[in-house]
């Protein structure tokens, strides 16, 4: 293949897909280790309860139970609590309120299904015998689960009243208030983001092994970021101290966020490791998962909008209460405040923008970043009011929207809510989306679908996201617990090929394709001799792992740079072998060129002259190998207009989702087949929140869609086929040009689907999702 | 118990409590890790293998049902040197991502194949109704089904 | 999934006295419902009894105006017959709706029937295809069959062998799935025997029952139209987080029409 078959913007076939679609991948699970014990935790069967006194004697004697640790021996041996990972300042300048989160519980659980012992078995059959087995003794305690009136109930956590975490703001109030008190129209809208349950395919798995000779600690688990769970274990939990720490994560099977953080499975899978001197092995049913894994959204909000005569947007108000669940989550804090705030502004000029936060804690599982992770949420609040507003005023929604646009000579553009973009071209993907939609063919569309007893509806999504997480500096003066650049190393081997280290984590992304096309590219060596490394702290240098879809902007641009260093060594070495000024040399397409005389030497010869140095220069280091940090100079703004339409069987109040057009520009496109796939994902976990997905609690606090069976999943026949395209405005300040694009799928289609589903009812909201009966009940006229 | 039943076309013998299930022996004892268990409640259909021929969810078989049975797995249909198309169409049509639906949406695929005539798009996202996957939005999936069903369907008529 | 004793009785006598013989026994038919529960633990059997090595249980044949499907028969087996598409389509439309594809390869109909699955598809069709419930000593009138939830006129040990249906003139099946679990929320049966038309209802209520109101208006006066004019009150009927009991009364209507509809255009 030559490299413009495999290099940047080429739809390179997955390498990856080889093992996945053989059955040769290597998940957690697919890992066993001689001696392997099988751990099963025992969990909550109670919202929230006071535990009085386990017993574990009758578990100790079912046949196989080798041992059984709870949240007591825990603190005995001294492990440190679960942490936050970014502290958010209160309205007052104070700092939130952590509630203490022990890995295993001890004196009081707090949601159903949070851990309080494990039992280590020689089978997993025996471990789940002997977590039946276990006798505790509960004292109940009233839960509090109804997120509205959380702050109105009894106190979960001693020391923090109200349950509130924090009551955060961002923007200019007073400025907000008197230009929504100056409006010509204000648009008000009460809105619920509903609670989702992430389902990565794969449940999260864990295999801790002891090595008792010289202490190290090896973790196998299902991690997008393996470097950041060797540092929380090490750092605070206090597991092992770094070095002798190995953290893998081998093939992972979805994320979405949910395996970012770190949990109290794995914690406790790796010091039971140690405790019983043999491996110890845990995956996860999926009604484990259910329950253990980090939910998604779940706020309620309040939106007013502000508009002049003309449509201008004059004030944007948002209050909004955000669901914590029982404990912070890892990134739990940032997500409804940093994530979600700064978003407000979406694509639109809107010069007055503020919007208060409450984090509230209830009896139900720690919610923390889903594919999007407060940008949804802060589009779904913008994109809902600004079509209503359309509605209320008669406005056609895209129209609207256009007017209000940030345009292109606006750039960087300063938005009212601390971002600055970059760069963007807003009236560009509308305009795509209008024309691949047929809007013009709409109207008559609508008339078919009523002559058919089908209401039929459209709506629009015109998003923004700040991705690339992050510019360090920015990140920790805002809270965050470490900084956010990538790291990347590339090793140029003796034989000329290249071994690529990423601290990124692929775990569907494609990261051992795209890299490998940026660095063959880069470097002009073959794709096939370039291997991407990722997912191993014992391998790969320290990294920050992938979510905010970052991997591409902030590692892949960490790869350029080491691609620079090597190719600036490289002109040195040739300069030596072709005896000429390194000035002189220049490099393109693999060949260190002397313009001057027409000489040249690949960059395999110059790797081999680094590592046989037989003709070298005197001052400098043999080998070829670098590395760089890259550290983002600001987040990326990837940004586009989703259009859904719907039809809506008027007798059942089903709703068809029947074209959903995605235009997004992402920047510069590495691997347009992986972009498109990435596009496709997300909009069935968008098209999933609105219409299917809800993660409902009853008011005891026991999960109701706990199971698939009831939990509701996009399935192919639940989706159409999508239509997608990108526009491009590249990325301005990293090397790649690029922006991301693994969450936008879900950040626009979500607001899209319910302004179409609410276009064909002519009502102004319906909560999600938006099922059959809901629905009928509207059409009833409820 | 013990069970004795044809893996990929090879003989095996395993002696297991009667608890476990087709997927345990497949993994644990065969150590065929291609099948994948991404549910309690036979949902998500990970675990697709073939039994006799059809497709079937191996974690709700127990192993006394698998007594004599035959078995097909993701590992007996191709390899990495000689992909079945339908394997060779996930690939080009990028039908996967995190690969781990993957292995049971195949061989679901390839029985629907088997099984049907005409196939078109809503046909195919009918048929996959027993296998879920987070991560592709179905939309590949679909198309490579498709594309495999012209190899597939046009070799068997030659 | 808790241990048990696995049995494979090759006889009817034999697994009776299996079953006879156990403390807390229970018959594996395709496993489809029992298998998942049993690795829920909401099911801790002693001895499971697999009906699969009796032959005698599988097959489809006709004889004179009836079609007769053994208990072991699946739901794979039930669509691709092309008996059954021949003298009751609807029965092979029917077990298409089930479960998916991998289900239909294992579930059978006689494990379906006995489980009394409140919104399982085949219910539908045993309450309004003019059916016999064939065990091993006796016969049971499929209206008579289901009791309640879960619930069903079979003794313990008693075990379906076969299943007879009458050969309707026509009739159709409308379903409305549950979105996650793709059971039906309700299914509607409509059959015409020769103008005397049969309404068999599955979903609604704690198990399947013939809508004799909507038989009546059906009777006089065949057309969707004539439901709009039957009360369904939603009285004991099954509430869940997926469709209240007025919204199942509701789609009972809307399926019914359907299934009148779908079956008067053939």
């Amino acid at each position: 293949m030559s490299n413009a078959d495999t290099g940047i913007g080429a739809s390179v076939k997955r390498r990856e897909d080889l093992r996945f679609i053989t059955g040769e991948g290597t998940y957690t699970d697919d890992l066993n280790q001689p001696g392997q014990t099988y751990a099963a935790f025992v969990r909550s069967p109670y919202a929230r309860a006071r535990i009085d006194a386990i017993d574990v004697s009758d578990a100790l004697n079912v046949d196989g139970v080798i041992m059984i640790l709870t949240g007591a021996d825990m603190a005995a041996d001294g492990l440190g609590d679960l942490p936050c990972g970014w502290m958010v300042k209160q309205k007052d300048g104070s700092d939130m309120v952590t509630a203490p989160h022990p890995p295993l519980a001890t004196e009081l659980v707090n949601y159903v299904g949070e851990p309080y012992a494990l039992v280590i078995a020689d089978s997993r059959h025996a471990a789940r015998q002997g977590a039946e087995a276990v006798m505790t003794d509960f004292h109940e305690l009233n839960p509090v689960v109804n997120l509205a009136s959380a702050a109105q109930s009894e106190q979960i956590h001693a020391g923090i009243p109200d349950n509130r975490a924090y009551d955060w703001e961002l923007g200019d109030k007073p400025a907000t208030e008197a230009a929504l008190a100056g409006a010509a129209h204000i648009t008000r809208l009460d809105l619920i983001n509903n609670r989702l349950i992430p389902n990565a395919m794969e449940p999260r798995a864990a295999l801790g092994v002891y090595e008792k000779g010289t202490g190290d600690y090896t973790l196998y688990t299902t991690s997008q970021n393996p470097h950041l769970e060797r540092l929380v274990l090490s750092a605070f939990v206090q597991v092992a101290p770094e070095h002798k720490l190995r953290v893998v994560a081998p093939d992972v099977g979805g994320g979405f966020g949910s395996k970012i953080f770190v949990y109290a499975e794995e914690t406790a899978v790796i010091w039971a490791a140690a405790k019983v001197g043999r491996p110890v092995k845990w995956v996860a049913d999926r009604s484990e998962s259910f329950l253990a894994d980090a939910h998604g959204r779940d706020h309620v909000t309040h939106v007013e909008l502000g508009l002049d005569q003309s449509g201008r947007f004059v004030g944007l108000k948002v209050q909004t209460t955000a669901n914590l669940g029982a404990y912070l989550s890892l990134f739990g804090s940032a997500v409804p405040t940093y994530l979600y705030g700064t978003l407000l502004a979406g694509q639109y000029r809107t010069p007055n923008i503020y919007v208060e936060v409450q984090g509230v804690y209830t009896n139900t599982s720690p919610v923390d970043a889903y594919r999007g992770a407060g940008r949804p949420e802060a589009t779904y609040v913008l994109e809902r009011v600004v079509e209503t507003a359309a509605r209320e005023l008669g406005r056609d929604p895209a129209d609207l929207r256009r007017m209000n646009m940030i345009q292109p000579g606006d750039f960087p553009y300063q938005t009212p809510v601390a971002l600055v973009y970059d760069i963007g071209d807003y009236e560009a993907s509308l305009d795509r989306a209008l024309e691949a939609i047929d809007y013009q063919g709409f109207p008559a569309r609508r008339i078919a679908s009523k002559d058919q007893g089908k209401r039929r509806g459209i709506g629009f999504a015109c998003y923004i996201e700040a991705c690339g997480l992050a510019p360090s500096q920015l990140a920790i003066q805002l809270g965050a617990g470490v900084g956010l650049y990538e790291s990347g190393e590339i090793r140029l081997n003796p034989t000329g090929n290249a071994t690529v280290f990423t601290g990124s984590h692929s775990h569907g992304q494609g990261h051992e394709t795209t890299f490998a096309q940026i660095v063959s590219d880069k470097l002009g060596i073959p794709f096939d001799d370039v291997e991407v490394v990722h997912g191993d702290t014992g391998r790969v240098e320290f990294g920050l792992g992938t979510y905010g879809s970052r991997s591409l902007a902030v590692g892949g641009s960490a790869l350029m740079m080491a691609g620079d260093k090597i190719i600036a060594k490289g002109r040195r070495i040739a300069a030596h072998l072709m005896q000429a000024s390194v000035d002189d040399v220049s490099f393109e397409d693999g060949k260190f060129l002397l313009a001057a005389s027409n000489q040249s030497v690949t960059i395999q010869e110059v790797a081999f002259a680094a590592y046989v140095p037989t003709s070298y220069p005197e001052d400098l280091e043999p080998g070829l190998s670098e590395k760089a940090f890259y550290d983002p100079k600001n987040f990326t703004y990837p940004a586009g207009t989703h259009i859904a339409e719907v039809e809506i069987d008027e007798a059942t109040g089903e709703v068809d989702l029947v074209a959903l057009v995605a235009v997004d520009d992402f920047g510069e496109i590495i691997n347009p087949m992986i972009v498109e796939g990435q596009v496709h994902g997300g909009l069935a976990q968008g098209v999933g929140q609105a219409l299917l997905e809800h993660g409902i609690y009853d008011e005891q606090g026991q999960l109701v869609t706990g199971s698939l069976m009831d939990y509701c999943m996009p399935r192919a026949d639940n989706l159409p086929d999508f239509i997608v395209d990108t526009t491009i405005t590249p990325c301005t300040h990293n090397p790649l040009g690029a922006k991301g694009c693994g969450e936008a799928g879900a950040i626009g289609s979500t607001a899209a689907v319910m302004n179409a589903v609410t276009d064909a009812l002519g009502v102004k909201d319906l909560s999600m999702p938006a099922t059959s009966e809901k629905v009928w009940r509207i059409l009833k006229g409820e | 118990m013990k069970v004795s039943l044809t893996v990929n076309g090879s003989k095996h013998k395993v002696d297991v409590p009667s608890n476990t299930l087709l997927v345990d022996i497949l993994r644990d004892h065969l150590g065929l890790t291609g099948t994948h268990v991404g549910c309690d409640t036979s949902q998500c259909g990970a675990c697709t293998v073939h039994l006799n021929g059809s497709s079937v969810k191996s974690c709700t078989i127990l192993a006394g049902q698998a007594e004599g049975v035959h078995v097909t797995t993701i590992e007996g249909i191709g390899s990495v040197t000689d992909l079945h198309p339908m394997q060779a169409a996930f690939r080009d049509r990028h039908a996967l991502q995190c690969g781990f639906c993957t292995p049971g949406m195949i061989m679901s695929a390839i029985d629907l194949v088997n099984t049907s005539k005409g196939l078109d798009n809503r046909a195919v996202r009918e048929g996959l109704e027993g296998n879920i996957c987070r991560c592709t939005g179905y939309h590949n999936i679909v198309a490579a089904v498709l594309q495999a069903a012209e190899v597939m369907q046009g070799s068997s008529d030659e | 999934m808790y241990p048990f004793k696995y049995h494979r009785p090759t006889s009817l006598e034999e697994a009776a006295s299996l079953y006879n013989g156990s403390d807390d026994p229970v018959y594996l038919s395709g496993g489809m419902t029992l298998i998942p529960t049993m690795k829920q633990r909401l099911a801790a059997p002693a001895d499971v009894i697999d009906l699969s090595g009796i032959e005698s249980l599988t097959g489809i044949s006709v004889k004179g105006d009836k079609l007769t499907i053994g208990a072991f028969t699946t739901h794979a087996a039930v669509m691709a017959s092309a008996d059954v598409r021949k003298h009751i389509p609807v029965l092979a439309y029917l077990a298409a709706q089930i479960g998916d594809a991998q289900v239909r390869n294992r579930g059978t109909i006689g494990g379906s029937v006995a489980n009394s699955d409140p919104s399982a598809d085949y219910p539908a069709a045993i309450v309004s295809l003019g059916t016999t419930i064939h065990c091993q000593n006796r016969s049971i009138d499929g209206t008579e069959f289901f009791k309640d939830l879960f619930e069903t006129a079979l003794e313990p040990g008693e075990i379906i062998t076969s299943i007879e249906f009458s050969m309707p003139t026509r009739a159709a099946y409308r379903k409305f799935p549950n979105p996650a679990s793709r059971y039906a929320v309700v299914g509607v049966l409509v059959a015409d025997f020769g103008g005397s038309i049969r309404v068999g209802v599955t979903g609604a209520g704690p198990c399947a029952c013939r809508a004799s109101g909507m038989e009546k208006v059906l009777n006089d006066n065949l057309k969707p139209a004539a439901i709009d004019a039957v009360e369904v009150p939603d009285a004991g009927f099954n509430s869940d987080l997926h469709a209240s009991a007025e919204y199942r009364a509701h789609l009972v209507k809307v399926m019914a029409k359907r299934a009148v509809a779908a079956m008067l255009e053939g």
